[in-house]
């Protein structure tokens, strides 16, 4: 039995909470004692739909054991795990390893299964076998390339619909793209870097969303990042597809300016745009267009990221620092609330890579709790859990800190300390 | 300042005291002995990832006469290229005892890179960065100009630059570096190499160079034509030459007080005509002289303060 006193909820409310085993057993007024928890926010704990862990292939980078403890530090309880792994998780074999493989630690590993077959975007992957798997997969990706060819993208909607599962897209048209090192436009041409359109983003948005509205099938756009596409799925809402967004932490705060120290930390893909479309984001996120924050962690060694610009590797880390980010936008900026925040960063997540537990804080739901002193600034360090330091927040100062996660009724972080591993 | 590796490094203080140290400096080149003990003992690598001969030449020279040592290294005779990082090749270089390590390189922003990302101490100058600068070339050409009409700095004056600017880090430093010296910059060439975007740097964008030279600018500075490029992404030579060549008839046209310019090394008969290159007009080879001093000047401002 875990006893936690004097938390405050979302909705503002000051309660105890009771952990018998792995389910919350009384939120209100425990009459045992327990851990003094004043000062803390207790939210469900989150739920990272996009992330990259680098096993198996490229453990240099990060592996599923430092990839989950960066994850609990960061206040997840569950994560989806990108396909993007060497062998790539296009089979059922692939992702009832990586299933098996987490299924000791401290937190939920949701595999994500490759669209086509090697994320070679030639056939589909076998999303029957891997969707009727133990994984019971229901999110399929070939992040980090586009399923451009419309064929193939109306095969793999009209197949995951079958059962219940969704496309998350990595928009990016691959023929306006090629050799692109960061967002078009002046800074681009100033800085002498390869231009990746908006354009190029949008056209393959806007192209999905037909296809889901035609074929009543459920589409994730990942990392949405211009205001051009804030706009095309407002539309799409509106016209009633069944089409979700989500946004990344460095896509919220920063923006392509960065790119003038042609530091790679700030080298992503979908690239960091202007200011404008950060601001615009964030009102989206606001007003429900974009549906939640995904981190998109993509950790890489220091030899991927200590070379040319245009030789670096695409990507940045980023479980650590999205509950701060969050907050930043959502609460410290005053456009928002904690209600909102929990939508973003657990349940809407939760919801759209179909978990079935309960994950809301109630009496009977899973004990997956973050638990969050909203009132501390901490400075980013580049030294996180992560194998990996590509982190574009480093010094900088955030809101907010984790200081304790559990998952089911078990402490994978307690006074700041990660528990496993 | 320790580094170059952009004009936007440079004020117009900075600027204009380079081009004064400049001026003085082509005086020594202009004496029988050529020779300043300045950087005596110091180390100057000339660290070439792309081939140039006159911009490693003019560097070597500069700092010869500055009487530092002088190291070449070019990517095809050292452990460049057997693959060797950017970050550990400057490691080894500075090691050794480079000072200064001139850089060229084919991808924008390695030189700043080196000079800002922390993995060496020693003094980073550019010397062409992909397409992104080329600030001693901008300087070079500031200092020439300034001597073709006894100027201090350049306002009042216009210079229109003729070419392939998207894919020119010589037209990049010239338009920052212009700008802040006060002159008028004018950009002309087929509209898939000249990115509307460019004027937000400081430009006036014309779409026909006719249009651009009735303007009576009084620099016309015509940037080279990569020939690799030209096959694959715009159009014939024979076009090119037709629409933006300054030939002899858009050579006759010109105002009898402009100059005329060009970075080298120049393609004749492709961006610039023989007459044009060897008009009294041309200040091409004054460009090269004073390239020497240019550099001299950098590393004089880098180098000789700590010492």
């Amino acid at each position: 039995m875990i006893v936690l006193k004097n938390l405050e909820l979302a909705s503002g409310e000051r309660v105890d909470i009771e952990i018998d085993g792995d389910t919350i057993a009384l939120i209100g007024n425990s009459k045992l004692s327990g851990i003094d928890c004043s000062g803390l926010l207790a939210l469900p704990g989150f739920v990272d739909l996009h992330t990259h862990l680098r096993e198996p292939g490229f453990e240099e980078s990060e592996t599923v054991l430092s990839g989950a403890r960066s994850a609990a530090a960061g206040g997840y309880t569950t994560i989806f795990a990108m396909a993007n792994s060497y062998p790539v998780a296009d089979s059922a074999e692939a992702v009832e390893w990586l299933a098996r493989h987490s299924s000791s630690l401290p937190i939920e590993i949701r595999p994500i299964g490759a669209v086509t077959k090697g994320l070679a975007g030639d056939e589909l992957a076998e999303l029957r076998a891997m969707a009727n798997s133990a994984a019971e997969v229901r999110v399929f990706s070939d992040d980090g390339m586009c399923v451009s060819d419309e064929q193939l993208m109306r095969q793999a909607l009209t197949l995951t619909r079958e059962f219940g599962g969704l496309i998350a897209q990595h928009s990016q048209h691959p023929e306006q793209t090629v050799g692109s090192q960061m967002n078009a436009g002046a800074l681009a041409i100033e800085l002498g870097l390869v231009g990746w359109p908006a354009a190029a983003e949008e056209q393959i948005i806007k192209r999905d969303i037909e296809l889901a509205l035609e074929l009543d099938a459920q589409l994730h756009v990942c990392h949405l990042t211009t205001a051009g596409a804030v706009d095309i799925v407002r539309w799409a809402k509106a016209k009633g597809a069944r089409v979700t967004a989500e946004v990344t932490p460095h896509h919220l705060m920063l923006d392509e300016e960065l790119v003038r120290s042609y530091d790679p930390v700030f080298k992503v893909n979908p690239p960091l745009r202007r200011a404008e479309d950060a601001r615009v984001l964030s009102e989206a996120l606001v007003d429900g267009t974009i549906d939640i924050v995904a981190t998109d962690h993509a950790p890489h060694s220091q030899e991927k990221k200590e070379c040319e610009w245009q030789n670096a590797a695409f990507g940045m880390v980023g479980l650590e620092n999205a509950a701060s980010v969050a907050q930043e936008v959502l609460i410290e900026s005053g456009a928002s609330d904690w209600n909102r925040f929990v939508e973003v960063m657990s349940s809407k997540p939760a919801e759209i890579g179909k978990l079935n537990a309960d994950l809301s804080l109630a009496v009977g739901s899973l004990a997956n709790l973050a638990l969050v002193d909203p009132s501390e600034r901490r400075t980013i360090t580049p030294q996180t859990h992560s194998k990996s330091r590509n982190n574009p927040f480093r010094g900088r100062e955030l809101p907010g800190k984790v200081v304790h996660t559990i998952y089911r009724g078990t402490f994978s972080k307690r006074d700041g300390e990660v528990q496993f591993g | 300042m320790r580094h170059l590796t952009s004009i936007r490094e440079l004020d117009r203080d900075a600027a204009l005291a380079i081009l004064d140290l400049a001026d003085e400096l082509a005086q020594v080149n202009a004496r029988e002995v050529k020779k300043l003990p300045t950087l005596r003992g110091k180390t100057v690598v000339n660290l070439f990832y792309e081939n140039s001969t006159r911009t490693r030449v003019s560097f070597e020279i500069a700092a010869t006469r500055l009487s530092a040592d002088v190291i070449n290294i070019s990517s095809e005779v050292s452990s460049v290229a057997k693959g060797e990082s950017l970050k550990d090749t400057a490691q080894t270089l500075e090691a050794l005892g480079a000072a200064a390590i001139v850089v060229r390189h084919p991808n924008s922003g390695a030189a700043k890179q080196l000079a800002e990302m922390g993995w060496v101490q020693s003094s980073i100058i550019n010397a062409g960065d992909g397409s992104h600068e080329h600030p001693t070339q901008a300087l070079l050409d500031a200092m020439t100009i300034r001597q073709l009409f006894s100027t201090t700095d350049l306002a009042g004056l216009s210079v229109v630059i003729v070419g392939d600017l998207s894919h020119s880090r010589v037209a990049r430093s010239n338009i920052l570096l212009l700008n802040k010296l006060g002159a008028e910059v004018l950009i002309a060439g087929p509209a898939e190499l000249v990115p509307e975007e460019m004027t937000a740097m400081g430009a006036k964008r014309f779409e026909d160079l006719d249009e651009a030279l009735a303007s009576r600018p009084d620099v016309v500075m015509m940037l080279r034509v990569q020939k690799e490029r030209m096959a694959s992404e715009f159009a014939s030579e024979r076009e090119y030459a037709k629409n933006w060549q300054l030939d002899s008839r858009r050579l006759n046209a010109l105002p009898e007080s402009s100059r005329i310019m060009h970075p080298g090394p120049m393609n004749r008969g492709l961006e610039i005509s023989a007459e044009a290159a060897d008009d009294p007009r041309s200040a091409i080879l004054r460009q090269v002289t004073n390239g020497v001093s240019v550099r001299m000047a950098v590393l004089h401002t880098l180098l000789a303060a700590d010492s």
